[in-house]
């Protein structure tokens, strides 16, 4: 593939591919079960609902109930996904999700929309920041981050039939749905998007488009990019990354989350440990985020396409 | 089905493990499993059918979930009396390397555990997913689960019991081991639950007690009755009051021996009040 065989297709935010793929799962296997948190809407769950009411569970706005409800429901083989906005399933339960879950070893999946800035005008209270470094730091749990509708579709499927915890973040906003429908997702191998030799750039969840945007404009000055999709934080992809720095020798990491404890950060711990490389990232800088929309977030925080181009520009200058 | 005659002899026993359990590594929680021995005794040995071929997902079987899991040298010992593992392995206790951590865990795949407790407030919740699980199953059996009084302060507790009566589970006995001793001291003073039977009756539960869980007939009897106004629409709550530390003397009644293990001369004392029935581990 090359950049420029990545087009729009259509604008369609990444939730409804969380919803379009547990109807999918849900029609594949009987044991899923949806739960909400009174966001049944914003999670895009009524077609699922409509076509198994019997196997959804309704639980009020009491996410911390709904995270133990969850890791009963594996009890007696059911595949629960607890599901509702980022920061309500992962910073608001996190004892809940640490010990009935991950310490448990539950077969519970935690579907969380509306993470990151791109959530928009609800401000900094729901805009959580943190999430992938909370989900991340508990063993044994997979975390996802897809990048667009296609994407979180897939990925969903693929949490549904992995047996173990997985967190599965996405988004609130339309946003450019531009990988393919058919492409299949295996969780915790990175998707090299564009072969390059000058910079690494590890992208992730919806900023995954603007590193694709950044990169054909850093090709227009003629310098190669390799752009890798890391949809899996953890496990992360950790073969592919070393691949990529071994031939660029720098690289940046760009995510929609504080650069501590997100992909960011494991990235740097990746490379320290096994092949020190210049690294930039492209990320929240240790704040919380505030009302606005999301286009004006991601300016305003520095995630956006001009960002990625200063950001690669700087690592690359930074090697010789 | 065994006589009361030999549940009580089960229970000594027990409580004999108990104290010698938490002696060991002079550490864990003697007064709670005290106070719970008849509960877990009778719930094992008379009133859940259980597999001691132990699977996860328990179909067919009854279930049993600790909320409150500083209580586990109750449940352990009971465990392996009742034959899910043998009862030589309550020696590792708190021990490195061993499956008996101190607070419950699936991690080290100890028979009869299906959830890790310790963090308090989260085990009616998860009891209250397997009960939906039992019911999407068309599997008919129950669900039980145990609590501490103190436990009942976090606020997870009063979500999953808005839960359990709005869903109308009712494949569902929780039990509150009321005995009135949490760490800092009596529960009515360091949070008081006040009317505790009108506040689970208002949340839509169905409600009983037992007015003395450390008598093995009231347990059963109360237990039974339980398991009578099971699959009527409402959960079931039971408000069972015991004493602390009960059947050792000087740790009956009060919460100083809530998580404090006997020295050797306590050791002696207390065993000197517990006959050695089936024989120590």
């Amino acid at each position: 593939m090359a950049l420029s065989d990545y087009t729009v297709q259509n604008e369609v935010d990444t939730r409804s591919g969380f919803g379009a793929g547990i109807l999918a799962l849900g029609r594949e296997n009987s044991n899923v079960v949806a739960l909400c948190a009174d966001l049944v809407g914003s999670l895009k769950l009524d077609e699922f609902i409509k076509e198994f009411p019997d196997r959804f569970v309704q639980c009020g706005i009491s996410e911390a109930n709904m995270i133990g409800v969850a890791a009963g429901l594996t009890i007696g083989g059911k595949i629960p996904f607890a599901t509702s906005f980022a920061n309500f399933v992962t910073g608001r339960v996190y004892d809940q999700v640490r010990q009935s879950v991950a310490y448990s070893g539950k077969n519970v999946k935690i579907a969380a929309s509306h993470a990151g800035l791109t959530l928009g005008e609800d401000g900094a209270t729901h805009q959580i920041l943190e999430d992938i470094g909370l989900m991340q730091m508990l063993p044994g749990m997979v975390v996802i981050n897809p990048c667009d509708f296609n994407q979180t579709k897939a990925a969903t499927i693929a949490a549904g039939r992995y047996e173990g915890p997985v967190y599965l973040r996405f988004g609130r906003p339309k946003w450019p749905n531009f990988t393919s429908a058919d492409k299949p997702f295996e969780i915790g191998k990175a998707i090299v998007m564009n072969e390059g030799k000058d910079v690494s750039i590890f992208a992730t969840g919806h900023l995954v488009w603007k590193a694709i945007q950044a990169a054909k404009l850093l090709e227009a000055e003629g310098i190669s990019v390799e752009l890798i999709n890391i949809h899996t934080i953890k496990p992360l992809d950790s073969e592919t990354v070393i691949r990529s720095v071994s031939k660029t020798r720098c690289a940046i990491v760009c995510e929609e989350h504080n650069y501590i404890g997100g992909l960011g950060s494991t990235v740097a711990t990746l490379l320290g440990r096994e092949c020190p490389t210049p690294l930039e990232l492209v990320a929240v800088n240790d704040s919380f985020g505030e009302s606005g929309t999301p286009d004006q977030l991601l300016a305003k925080y520095k995630l956006d396409t001009p960002d990625v181009v200063a950001a690669a520009k700087k690592v690359i200058a930074r090697k010789k | 089905m065994a006589s009361v005659e030999e549940l009580k002899r089960i229970c000594s026993q027990v409580r004999r493990d108990i104290v010698r359990m938490v002696h060991a590594p002079a550490s864990g929680h003697p007064g709670g499993s005290l106070g719970c021995t008849e509960y877990f005794v009778s719930l094992y040995f008379e009133i859940m059918k259980t597999n001691t071929a132990f699977t996860m997902d328990g179909i067919g079987e009854d279930l049993f979930f600790l909320s409150n899991g500083h209580i586990s040298p109750v449940w352990y010992s009971t465990l392996a009396h009742r034959g899910f593992f043998d009862v030589k392995e309550l020696a590792t206790f708190r021990k490195l390397n061993t499956r008996l951590q101190g607070h419950p865990t699936t991690h080290e795949h100890l028979p009869g555990i299906r959830v890790a407790s310790g963090s308090l407030g989260q085990g009616m919740s998860v009891a209250l997913g397997a009960a939906i699980s039992k019911k999407l199953n068309k599997d008919n059996s129950l669900v039980y689960t145990l609590h501490g009084d103190g436990e009942l302060q976090e606020g997870q507790i009063w979500e999953a019991l808005l839960f359990a009566a709005h869903h109308k589970i009712d494949n569902i006995i929780s039990t509150c081991d009321y005995n009135g001793q949490q760490i800092d001291g009596p529960t009515d003073k360091v949070m008081s639950l006040g009317d505790l039977d009108a506040k689970i009756r208002a949340f839509g539960w169905d409600v009983l007690h037992i007015a003395y869980g450390n008598n093995v007939e009231q347990v059963i009897a109360g237990l039974n009755e339980a398991k009578g106004r099971t699959g009527k629409g409402k959960p079931v709550f039971i408000i069972m009051k015991t004493v602390m530390g009960a059947g050792v003397d000087f740790m009956a009644g009060t919460h100083k021996w809530h998580g404090n293990a006997p020295n050797d001369t306590q050791l002696a004392q207390a065993l000197g009040q517990l006959e050695e029935t089936l024989g120590d581990y």
